[in-house]
């Protein structure tokens, strides 16, 4: 199911497909190792409820929820 | 001897810096580029009969030309061609961190890869291949752990040895970026190439990628050659036509994911092995959950800074009575052996007072500066980042502003201007000018000794609580200033935050005790030259020209005419009046002095303002010095009234001075306080607000931070007055 990462959350697990961002912040999430094909895992949110901390690449990484709106995922279905 | 440049780069949080002090031990210096804040850090080691002279460059994620320290780090590559670069990465996050040493390879400069933290790599089962990773990356790559330095013999023997085969010959790696890239590429190659355009300085490819990701370093750097610029320019904007039509995507976007492509191929060739079951970061995720919780983690972190107040309170106390006691027995030392006059108040209301009152803080700041480096080193200033950046964005300003405000005494004991230095990496200039300007409300370690010595005058049950107090003042005011500042002077959209979370560590002794020094030695060095010789001048502003001629003429005759009267005196009881009587016409005397002094003057001639805040002239004084340097104000205050009360008891110290003073009551002392907390930065600060904006702002900065701090130190005394 493809949607932004925004609506992920805590302890969802899914695939970056696209990230919408130009210019700098599109530079700035590259060169953090977001790019299409990425596997992420949501691992926490500040106590208030933004940032967002994801799982990538073997580091965790902070985003704020109007940034995670530029990337879209492809989320996992929960393993049970 | 050889002599050979090594430039340490990496990602931040790879242990580059660890890995550096590990291997220059404590040979090194601090210093700045030219112009700009970013640290320069070298070191020097002999190895093997060779000369290493080491540039710890600034840690970076990329060599674009994003932030300040990317922009140092590439141009200490490129101007000044160190003869290798020993890329330091955690192995732990090989793929992100590879992403960096592509472009090195790409730049074609030697290099060698410190494989470092492999500690974490074995304890989370990791294997990585490290003969497949140097052949698939075509550098030499070293494993290392720098905390505890294995690893570095080999990584110094093998960055002589490759220094030695490439002779300071680049060679680019070339790496494909598929079918809409690549054709482009070669044909921007060759126009460069034709034309020799930048090439003395960057490889033709590089420079064609630097063109395809719109590098605004390099697009400027260019324009000297306008036919070939503007002709690369044009085949860019075509590629961007076409890659935004049939792929959707940008150029930049493209090659990003194949460098990424690259290296996860690189890695998939048996290069590294992930354990069966995946490794779960079990230490820094249980912390978390406790740390970044909803409800407990904004409680610890309050808890947390206000356990760094007791304890520096608690430790720090000692030495610091220890300090004050040498520097008065000093003073009264040379009180002795040198006859009064100028020459004496000189030595001890000048130099000794001066220089002391600023040593004796240094306990207290060390101990500070060894918990921040520990806050830091550990990780944890990165958690108070992301929990505190909804806030902070409310108040127009960045989670990262956070570090600013801290160094600048967010947690009291910082200083002004490293915080405001820490602003260089908000990349958005609003948000960056915000912080600067509002970073300075806080209690820098220079204003904390006024703070101690009001308290002690008149609250001194209650000294931690009211330091946490004054704090969390500072913390109000800066954010409310700063939502002023962003939606009135400095509007404007937010940058984005993204920021990598470390992995909680233990720091290591030897990092955090650097980090102190290296800290606490810029305090006194900043002690030792400017203040001292503000000290000095102040002394002079105060003591010169003294009294009216007339003054002291009719003094001079007062006290013949005493003297004259004791010595007819017949009884002991009239004897002793005499005796009271003339030492309290020295004490006029010495206070006729001082108000007709030249600093007095412009503190009398202040105070019909002053007073609506609870200044008198003395305090102005010592307020006017604090402009030039926090640190001043105390000493300030110590010589002012060292020179105005002549029976100067050396134990009887400055607060209790002030507490005997009938201008002063704790209502004063209050607005005191918030005046100190709030007003003008000090000279240093204002010409670092300067450099790292401009000096409209910096002089913005002096007059409107004042124009704060006096009209809420009135509001205070007014309403304390009315009260009382």
């Amino acid at each position: 199911m493809i949607c932004s990462l925004r609506q992920l959350q805590v302890n969802d697990k899914a695939t970056v497909t696209a990230v919408n961002a130009g210019g700098e912040m599109g530079r700035r999430l590259r060169d953090m190792g977001l790019v299409p094909g990425t596997a992420i895992e949501i691992v926490g949110r500040a106590p208030l409820k933004d940032p967002v901390a994801l799982r990538l690449r073997g580091f965790t990484l902070t985003l704020r929820n109007n940034e995670a709106d530029y990337i879209y995922v492809d989320k996992k279905a929960p393993t049970a | 001897m050889n002599n050979c440049t090594i430039a340490f780069a990496g990602n931040p949080n790879a242990g580059k810096t660890t890995l550096f002090n590990t291997v220059t031990g404590s040979h090194h210096h601090v210093g700045n580029y030219p112009g700009i804040t970013v640290e320069r850090k070298e070191g020097h080691v002999q190895f093997a009969g060779t000369q290493l002279n080491i540039i710890d460059l600034p840690g970076c994620y990329s060599l674009t030309a994003y932030t300040q320290e990317e922009l140092v780090a590439r141009q200490v590559l490129v101007e000044e061609r160190p003869d290798l670069v020993i890329n330091v990465v955690d192995a732990s996050k090989l793929e992100r961190h590879l992403y960096l040493t592509v472009q090195f390879l790409e730049l074609g400069i030697p290099v060698v890869l410190a494989l470092n933290m492999m500690d974490d790599v074995r304890s989370q089962g990791i294997t990585i291949n490290v003969e497949a990773l140097a052949k698939g990356l075509g550098c030499d790559v070293c494993p290392t752990i720098a905390r505890n330095g294995e690893g570095k013999q080999n990584l110094l023997q093998q960055a002589i040895k490759t220094t030695n085969e490439r002779q300071g010959k680049w060679q680019p790696l070339h790496i494909s970026y598929g079918p809409d890239i690549d054709p482009v590429l070669n044909e921007m190659e060759q126009l460069i190439n034709e034309r020799n355009f930048l090439t003395d300085k960057y490889p033709a490819r590089w420079s064609a990628i630097k063109f395809l990701e719109s590098d605004e370093n390099l697009v400027e750097q260019g324009s000297y050659d306008q036919t070939t610029s503007s002709q690369l320019q044009q085949i860019v904007t075509n590629l961007r036509d076409h890659c935004e039509k049939t792929l959707n995507s940008f150029p930049e976007a493209i090659i990003a994911d194949y460098r990424y492509g690259f290296i996860h191929a690189l890695l998939r060739k048996n290069v590294i092995t992930f354990p069966e079951k995946e490794y779960r970061f079990d230490v820094t995720d249980n912390l978390d959950k406790f740390l970044t919780h909803r409800v407990l983690g904004p409680s610890i972190m309050v808890f947390l800074l206000y356990a760094m107040f007791q304890i520096t309170f608690a430790f720090g106390e000692y030495p610091m009575q220890l300090l004050a006691f040498l520097f008065s027995s000093l003073a009264d030392f040379v009180s002795r052996v040198i006859p009064a006059g100028y020459l004496q108040s000189l030595l001890v209301s000048g130099v000794i007072d001066g220089i002391g009152g600023v040593l004796s803080f240094v306990p207290l700041i060390m101990i500070m500066f060894i918990m921040i480096a520990f806050l830091e080193d550990s990780g944890y200033m990165a958690r108070v980042a992301y929990m505190m950046d909804k806030v902070f964005r409310t108040f127009g300003l960045h989670g990262s502003s956070v570090m600013p405000f801290i160094i600048s005494g967010g947690i009291a004991g910082g200083c002004a201007v490293p915080g405001v230095m820490a602003a260089r990496t908000l990349r958005s200039p609003r948000e960056k000018l915000a912080t600067i300007l509002t970073a300075p409300f806080m209690p820098c370690g220079a204003k904390i000794p006024v703070f101690l010595l009001l308290i002690g005058a008149f609250f001194s049950e209650y000294k931690a609580l009211i330091m946490f107090s004054i704090t969390l003042v500072a913390w109000m005011i800066a954010l409310l200033i700063a939502r002023l500042l962003r939606s009135t002077l400095i509007k404007g959209e937010s940058t984005p935050f993204v920021m990598e979370l470390p992995p909680y560590r233990w720091p290591t002794l030897r990092g955090v005790m650097i980090h102190t020094w290296e800290r606490t030695a810029e305090y006194i060095k900043k002690a030792g030259t400017v203040i001292l010789a503000i000290s000095i001048l102040l002394w002079a502003a105060m003591t010169f020209p003294g009294q009216t001629a007339e003054q002291a003429t009719a003094y001079q005759s007062q006290q013949q005419q005493l003297q004259q009267m004791m010595e007819q005196a017949t009884t002991p009881q009239q004897q002793q009046q005499y005796s009271i009587a003339l030492i309290d016409l020295e004490k006029q005397q010495g206070a006729a002095t001082l108000k007709n002094s030249a600093a007095g003057k412009l503190g009398t001639m202040l105070e019909p303002l002053s007073k609506w805040a609870g200044f008198d002239w003395r305090t102005n004084i010592a307020l006017l010095g604090g402009v030039a340097a926090k640190e001043v104000i105390v000493s300030t205050l110590g010589t002012a009234y060292s020179l105005g009360a002549v029976d100067s008891d050396a134990s009887t110290n400055l607060s209790e001075r002030i507490a005997n003073d009938p201008h002063w009551n704790p209502i004063a002392a209050l607005s005191a306080m918030l005046f100190v907390l709030l007003y003008a930065p000090c000279f240093v600060t204002i010409v670092v607000i300067a450099r790292e904006s401009n000096w409209k702002w910096a002089c913005f900065a002096l007059i409107f931070n004042s124009a704060v701090a006096f009209s809420l130190a009135t509001i205070i005394f007014q309403a304390g007055k009315l009260v009382s």
